[in-house]
């Protein structure tokens, strides 16, 4: 009776202090990659090639993903309007979902898997076969050679990739518009015209750059507290695609409360 | 005194692995640390360069406290201390060249052609010449224990700490790897200390010797005197008995 009593309380402790613990290893952590800033001439070289692996070679996916689901928008929209509302607003609501919605979220989750995972198990590897030790032994701040680059990369390519991607999405869905709903570009256009504001681009960027920072902090984090050989980078790619996949989804809400 | 450990203690969650370990380095010697498998030799090499803090007591190197260092300093005292990993560590990413050339191209007004050079000079010294493009995964183990060995000795380090340098190698590479150490010591002046299980390369290779068992210094002595200490740890690690040991408990 006792043990059945303890045993959630204990689980609970547990889970408790796993989380505290964790939480500390995040802060130090993320002090030590700002302090690390400083080292320009260790994460200097290193960023261009960052800027090339997170950004120019997500492109294509991102790409790929926002272009069939600005088709899907449109059909959808289409299906849904039809004799209620003008089908002009087949544009409104293709532009204005991809812009504020799903080309940042879509973005941010597709590339939680391609960018967060192979960070992860990246330094991950790193750290069980002894690398970092190495990099350490031979006089290189870790946090400015691993961890700073990629997370400057990810803040600054992920607003340029998500903007890519909206733009893609509402080409397609344009597209769509005119060769399956026979819709003319007047009325497409006129309907994403119609409640456009800069600032849509703006909170799409913002949203951006938190997602770029949370996919390339939490991969990083997770690398770096790696153990166990290849099981462990295996689990901290993935714990890494999950952290981040749920943090993308819980700031892109903190986003629509404060922003909007 | 050119490296020294005080009363160092070390745990990990509950598992203790230091309890009170002293041991004492003198400049331009080979020491070798032995002791059975889990008793801290590794944990205690990476206290020397700041990797781990000690929970308790100090580490000395070079005159300086390592706790007390960070940042710059801490790095300062690296570059004088090179480390050679018991699998070798190297990036595997990057081509042997680019491996030796790391500490390096930390070294201020050091440039692509010196660095070159001493990359150059450093596989010789290892016999290693010619496989400056290769990747470590194109290279045997042998090969990858060197080219180890020749980053460590790139910054040309007063310290080498090497880490089972010759576990898991054929007896020739062995051979070739415990005369390379001997050379450091004796041609650069390199203070060494190396962890091994090997008795018949510590003997070759060491001036002094000491066992660590269960995070504690057990003994420490000249080979000479290893080979004749009637300790009966100590004799059932040279002479491989566990039963001499189940004798000493």
């Amino acid at each position: 009776m006792n043990g059945t009593i303890v045993a959630p309380v204990r689980y609970v402790g547990r889970w408790t202090l796993g989380a505290v613990r964790s939480l500390g290893k995040a802060g130090y952590l993320t002090a030590g990659a700002v302090h690390a800033l400083k080292n320009v001439e260790i994460w200097g070289p290193r960023l261009l090639p960052q800027l090339v692996a997170i950004g120019v070679a997500s492109v294509p996916i991102a790409l790929f993903i926002a272009a069939f689901t600005g088709v899907v928008l449109a059909l959808q929209a289409s299906y849904t309007f039809t004799g209620a509302i003008p089908m002009y607003f087949v544009g409104t609501l293709v532009g204005k979902t991809m812009i504020l919605e799903l080309g940042p979220v879509l973005t941010g989750l597709s590339l939680s898997g391609r960018v967060g995972a192979s960070i992860s198990a990246e330094i991950g590897t790193m750290r069980v076969t002894e690398q970092i030790d190495a990099l350490e032994t031979l006089a290189y701040d870790p946090l400015a050679y691993l961890v700073v680059p990629r997370v400057l990369a990810g803040v600054l390519m992920f607003p340029i990739i998500v903007i890519l991607a909206s733009a893609m999405g509402v080409v397609a869905g344009w597209g769509s518009s005119i060769v399956l709903l026979d819709m003319s570009n007047a009325e497409f256009l006129k309907g994403l015209r119609l409640f456009f504001e800069p600032w849509d681009v703006q909170f799409a960027a913002i949203k951006s750059v938190s997602f770029g920072l949370i996919v390339t902090g939490v991969g990083s984090f997770y690398g770096f507290h790696t153990k166990g050989g290849a099981a462990g980078v295996g689990i901290a790619a993935t714990r890494s695609v999950v952290l981040a996949s749920i943090l993308i989804l819980a700031l892109d809400a903190f986003w629509a409360v404060v922003l909007l | 005194m050119s490296i020294q450990l005080k009363d160092v203690h070390k745990a990990f969650g509950t598992k203790e692995i230091l309890r009170g370990f002293s041991l004492e380095v003198h400049e331009g010697e080979t020491l070798s640390v032995i002791g059975a498998s889990g008793a801290g030799k590794s944990v205690t090499l990476k206290h020397l360069v700041g990797l781990i803090q000690p929970d308790q007591g100090e580490v000395w190197v070079d005159g300086q406290n390592i706790a007390e260092l960070e940042g710059d300093d801490l790095a300062e005292l690296r570059r004088t201390v090179g480390y050679v990993f018991q699998f070798a560590a190297l990036f595997d990413s990057m081509t042997i060249e680019e491996n030796v050339a790391m500490g390096l191209r930390r070294i201020p007004d050091m440039y692509d052609e010196e660095i070159r050079a001493r990359v150059s000079d450093c596989l010789a010294l290892v016999d290693l010449e010619g496989v400056e493009a290769c990747y470590p995964s194109e290279l045997s183990g042998g090969m990858v224990k060197r080219a180890g060995l020749a980053r460590a000795i790139a910054t040309r380090p007063k310290y080498l700490l090497y880490d089972e340098p010759t576990t898991g190698l054929d007896p020739i590479t062995v051979t070739i790897i415990d005369r390379l150490i001997i050379r450091m010591s004796e041609e650069l002046g390199v203070t060494g200390i190396v962890i091994t299980h090997d008795m018949a390369s510590a003997y070759r290779i060491s001036d002094r010797i000491a066992m660590l068992h269960e995070g504690r210094l057990r003994t420490v002595g000249t080979v000479a005197e290893t080979q004749e200490s009637t300790d009966p740890l100590l004799r059932a690690f040279i002479e491989g008995r566990p039963e001499l040991m189940e004798s000493a408990q």
